[in-house]
């Protein structure tokens, strides 16, 4: 392969950001070459410059950001050089590129095989009724069922996984040398991302395509790349085949990332003495109904069917499943953010699903919640100190008292108590997190449900927030409800695990069994499913 | 603070608004001392063009009273009415649709239904009625402008509250045992609030154009000089003396457009991640 | 979407009757006997006449079983009599009604076309002098008192270059037919009709200028470049069209504005509409004449408004399929 050319390279490339950034250059001297019929990936996290490179390879850069040196040489030319006509020329005809959102990346006033002719009627190719057949074809190719309808369809009327298939037909339409996938599987249901992958690797391979694929995900190029370059503010820190990179990384934060993925390995769970359940709930069903007037009929998603779990005193129950599986739900109507239309909760004996008004307020705090986005769980216009202490304030505890605990709090979630006195933005999404968990802590509470509360969060600091959850609750004895889509978490994480599909419990055990032998047929496809799990487990042997 | 001024004076159309409104508020605030005598008295002949003597620069009316005069008087009538109807209006809008926003379900069902209703009878024409059967005075006048823009502010509001109230750091306040006022109290209004102070400049800007408005139609306070009396007075004489209407047109036209200039900066300034990224 | 309409009418039908409660107890809260107020101005009417609206309304019998009375009148179209003009309100309005919505509906249609242009324009050129230019008018046009624009365009436009009528309908005793007739209201019509439109075409301007911004930020507009598309197909195909969802909703929910609007160009070009008798009702203070014209300006709004949702429904397919 080295002695073959690159189909494109980038030499030396540099983004200047906007003035007022939080640096100078987007890219920073970036060099890389892309061979035909290789998947090269990108790896980084937020803010890495991973996705800038790309657009620059498209000549997509957002206003403002342009490039101030270097080249991208295609086709022994410089893209760069290239005017606006001759890029357009290229795009869609000899580089494709698909996105992250498969929801807003379509037009959704048009009709999908309209969105695939433009392809075609961009380059002046074929004639109208050439190009709806072509539309149907494509549609076919990338596994969409009933192409016919498909095309026909407007975006809205198709699944997430349907529209980045459509994402690529389209992208594949006129048979482009390079594909530039950004992020593409990032939005995605882990069996859904699994056969996006495999969509894509299979095409790749049947047309020679070169790809580079972006992604935040190791598992992700465990599973589809051939070579890897790792990025960090704007640099590429290591370039290599993707089995050295991921078995013997050189440069130390690629090795520090790599560490920073959970294992798939869930410990065997630990032969403790039974302890007393302080969490039981039994048959909760809750059904919505939106829409629905005097002429139409609602539509009824049945979001939780009949569950029931146990948790004990210090114990970890992880509750996985994809979107829409009920997961979210279970945990609202657990802490009676919602309210379950039938079922009981008893938290320590007592029945909470159905109390009210002054009694609810008053038991509340013994369950509590971590959220998922660092970003909306802290009110913006609050200091960290009063977000704290507003709960045991709100439970009688004095002014006084309660900022006392709050400043007690921080130090015990790694945090200064200088941070009290300040407010959400001055600090990062890692920081955040842990000021959401003193405040669910503040209230001493028997549970915690912690639901997706490290899934907004780069690898590096998920892996610092799961550490301090393990250490908190070793050291408080909490009892934790664990909500996540990602199953590498819950290996992590999890003493037990109950895996939620379509609102139903299909298998609950310990997380050992559940990874190694999953009984349920769903359980099964999920594992299968996650990226990098067949690389690990060659790797362990 | 100081990065709010600093956005806020790097737009140059907010900084003119800022410096009219200035000077619109300073004759209002001098009328009495600028002009001691009252803006009805007759002071010279009847059509005195302007610019023909340096004591009424810009002449005078059909009855012979001064017009500088009057602009003086009516900036004190434009500027007190826009302010206390949108005020009364923010009094009626903000806790209908904090209420509605918070509580949703039926609350939120008849809230909306008496709001929409609100908005949809024809705003200048419910004004009219009110006012012309209430009889004019200051009061209707305010009254019925309040009624008729109150609507805007109870949905922004209770758009504002429907999306802070899914909003993570609000289900943390229930979770924590707040009570619903403490809720909306501390977490959620204080957090509507740039909305409001934006949308506030702009109904200011609007109140005066209604009230000018109906007094065009002679619909105004008969006890105050105001812009719109100006003009509706001067409609049948506009052939022998164009500048009694011009004139006070002109002020209500600057005045108005100072409050939008700043109601848009106000809005870049608030709301940084909104105004032109990028461009 | 038959299913649609029939909703929206029915809800139509219900704020009708709504306003026309608020219309009741507004006569019966203004000021003075009730029976007066529907007469006009206090003392105006002879006693003979009061005395007979008295029977008419019921308003010696309670005030719940007056309201029936004056629904069920309105809904054999009876509006009332106006004493002032010794005619049934219902004919008076009818009579008026048509000119009115010529002058609306031209002026919805020239604001609505120059105005979405204008903000097409302005967006394109986003940063330039020419979208400095739209921008500014825009504003300008935004912040002036319509009826001052009214008078200024009769003191430019008519008096001082006598260009266009200024005044009416049509030339008075010209008895012109057919379309020499047509083509005399029109130029009545041109002044009026742009001045009212003015203010309309700055919100949509400024609307669709924002609305286009936004919309080419969105990921979908990336997507057709990454294709290989012109920016004239994008502009027109991919962002115009979604552009325009948020305007037409505005243009719904400015009917309302647009009729009010009318009760000030008419009054300043003496045109004989609705919003003409409006103003009339209110120097005569014939009170039951002004509650009547502002019923059916609101009934002209709903149906504006039930037009705009149609309009939105065309447009986007997400509402259309559905449904």
């Amino acid at each position: 392969m080295a002695i073959t050319e690159p189909v494109l390279s980038i030499e030396n490339l540099t983004i200047a950001l906007p003035e007022g950034a939080d640096r100078a250059f987007a890219v920073d001297d970036v060099s890389l070459q892309l061979f035909a019929g290789e998947i090269l990936c990108i790896v980084g996290e937020s803010g890495s410059g991973k996705s800038m490179s790309a657009n620059a390879m498209m000549g997509l850069l957002p206003d403002l950001v342009r490039p101030v040196n270097g080249r991208i040489v295609f086709g022994a030319v410089d893209l760069l050089d290239k005017t606006e006509a001759e890029l357009m020329d290229l795009r869609g005809r000899k580089l494709a590129m698909i996105f992250q959102e498969p929801m807003s990346a379509l037009n959704p006033l048009m009709r999908v095989e309209d969105q695939i002719a433009e392809v075609f009627e961009a380059h002046r190719l074929l004639t109208p009724k050439e190009r709806a057949a072509r539309a149907v074809e494509l549609l076919t190719e990338v596994g969409i069922p009933d192409p016919a309808k498909a095309a026909k369809a407007y975006p809205f009327q198709l699944s997430g996984g349907q529209r980045q298939r459509v994402m690529i037909a389209m992208a594949l339409a006129l048979e482009p040398e390079i594909l530039i996938a950004d992020e593409p599987t990032t939005a995605l249901d882990v069996t859904t991302q699994a056969q996006i992958l495999e969509l894509i690797r299979d095409l790749q391979q049947k047309r020679g395509m070169a790809v580079m694929f972006i992604t935040h995900d190791f598992g992700v190029v465990a599973e589809i790349a051939d070579r890897v370059a790792v990025m960090q503010f704007g640099k590429i820190v290591e370039t290599g085949t993707a089995d050295a990179v991921l078995d013997d990384p050189q440069h130390a934060y690629t090795r520090k990332l790599i560490a920073a993925i959970p294992r798939l390995v869930a410990g065997q769970a630990p032969t403790r003495k039974e302890k007393p359940p302080v969490l039981e709930v039994e048959n909760l069903f809750k059904t919505y109904r939106t829409g629905g007037g005097l002429f139409s009929k609602p539509r009824v998603v049945e979001a939780v069917k009949d569950v029931s779990l146990q948790l004990a005193e210090g114990e970890t129950l992880g509750i996985v499943g994809e979107s829409g599986s009920g997961k979210s739900s279970v945990g609202r109507c657990l802490v009676r953010l919602m309210e379950p239309d039938r079922g009981t909760v008893r938290l320590a004996g007592q029945d909470m699903a159905h109390l009210k008004g002054e009694h609810l307020r008053a038991v509340r705090g013994s369950i509590q919640m971590i959220f998922q986005d660092p970003y909306a769980s802290l009110n913006p216009r609050a200091k960290i100190g009063r977000i704290i202490a507003e709960g045991p304030m709100a439970h009688g505890v004095s002014r006084r008292e309660a900022y006392k605990r709050a400043a007690r709090l921080l130090e015990l979630v790694g945090l200064d108590v200088s941070a009290a006195d300040r407010y959400p933005h001055e600090f990062s999404g890692g920081q955040r997190q842990r000021v959401g968990i003193a405040r669910a802590l503040a209230l001493e509470p028997r549970v915690i449900i912690a639901d997706e509360a490290v899934s907004a969060l780069d690898v590096s600091i998920q892996a610092q927030v799961l550490d301090l959850l393990a250490d908190l609750k070793e050291r408080l004895d909490l009892a934790l409800i664990f909500i996540t889509h990602d199953l590498r978490v819950a290996a992590q994480i999890c003493d037990r695990i109950a895996v939620m599909h379509q609102g139903e419990i299909v298998e609950t055990g310990p997380a050992h069994d559940i990874f190694n032998r999953p009984q349920n047929a769903y359980t099964r496809t999920l594992i299968d499913a996650i990226p990098g799990r067949e690389k690990e487990l060659a790797a362990a042997g | 603070m100081s990065d709010f001024w600093k956005r806020f004076s790097r737009n140059r159309g907010a900084v003119i608004g800022v410096v009219i409104l200035a000077v619109v508020v300073l004759v209002a605030v001098l009328a009495p001392v600028l002009f001691p005598q009252s803006p009805w008295r007759m002071v010279q002949r009847p059509f005195l063009p302007p610019l023909s003597m340096d004591q009424y620069p810009l002449g005078t009316d059909a009855l012979g009273r001064d017009v500088l005069a009057g602009l003086a008087y009516g900036a004190q009538v434009s500027l007190l009415i826009g302010v206390v109807s949108t005020a009364a209006a923010l009094l009626v809008g903000i806790p209908i649709g904090a209420l509605a926003g918070y509580f949703g379900g039926v609350a939120d069902d008849v809230l909306m239904r008496f709001t929409e209703f609100f908005q949809t009878v024809p705003s200048f024409a419910l004004a009219i009625v009110l006012v012309a059967i209430f009889e004019p005075n200051i009061q209707s006048i305010i009254a019925a402008i309040a009624i008729v823009s109150w609507p805007p502010v109870a949905r922004l509001v209770r758009g504002e509250v429907l999306s802070l109230r899914s909003r993570e750091y609000v289900e943390a306040a229930i979770l924590s045992g707040q009570t619903s006022a403490t809720i909306i109290w501390r977490q959620v209004l204080p957090n509507t609030l740039s909305p409001i102070i934006v949308l506030a400049s702009l109904m200011v800007a609007t109140a005066i154009l209604l009230e000018s408005s109906l007094s065009f139609l002679g619909l105004g306070d008969p006890n105050l000089m105001s812009w719109g009396y100006m003009i509706g007075a001067a409609r049948t004489v506009i052939r022998q003396a164009w500048w009694l209407s011009f004139f006070p047109g002109v002020a209500i036209l600057l005045t108005v457009l100072a409050l939008n200039l700043i109601g848009e900066g106000l809005n870049d300034a608030l709301n940084p991640s909104l105004a032109r990224r990028g461009r | 979407m038959l299913r649609f309409i029939l909703m929206r009418l029915m809800k139509a039908a219900v704020i009708l009757i709504a306003i026309l409660t608020l219309n009741f107890f507004l006569i019966h809260a203004a000021p003075g006997d009730p029976a007066a107020v529907l007469a006009g101005e206090a003392g105006a009417a002879d006693a003979q006449f009061i005395e007979q609206l008295r029977q008419r309304f019921g308003l010696d019998k309670p005030l719940l079983t007056q309201l029936g009375i004056y629904l069920g009148g309105v809904l054999q179209l009876d509006l009332g009599y106006s004493y002032r003009q010794q005619m049934p309100v219902a004919d008076l309005i009818f009579a008026r009604l048509p000119a009115t919505l010529l002058l609306t509906l031209t002026a919805f249609v020239i604001a609505l076309v120059l105005g979405t242009l204008a903000g097409v324009l302005a967006s394109a050129r986003v940063g330039k002098w020419s979208d400095t230019v739209i921008s500014t008018l825009a504003l300008l046009f935004y912040a002036t008192p319509l009826f001052w624009v009214a008078l200024m365009a009769v003191l430019v436009f008519s008096v001082f270059l006598n260009w266009l009528p200024g005044f009416g309908y049509e030339t008075v005793g010209a008895n012109y037919t057919g379309f020499r007739r047509a083509l005399d209201i029109a130029q009545h019509l041109i002044l009026p009709a742009t001045t009212l439109g003015l203010f309309f075409m700055a919100v949509y301007m400024r609307m669709t200028r924002a609305s286009m911004l936004e919309v080419s930020r969105l990921d979908f507009v990336k997507t057709a470049r990454a294709k290989g598309l012109r920016p004239g197909i994008i502009q027109r195909r991919h962002i115009f069209r979604n552009a325009m969802l948020p305007v037409v909703t505005l243009a719904g929910l400015q009917a309302g504005q647009l009729v009010g609007g009318a009760v000030l160009t008419e009054t300043v070009f003496a045109w004989p509409g609705i919003g003409r008798l409006m103003f009339e009702a209110l120097t005569q203070r014939d009170y039951n004449l002004l509650l009547g014209v502002f019923f059916v300006s609101a009934a002209m709004v709903l149906l504006f408004n039930l037009i705009t949702d149609i309009l939105y429904r065309v447009v986007d397919p997400r509402i259309r399929v559905v449904s």
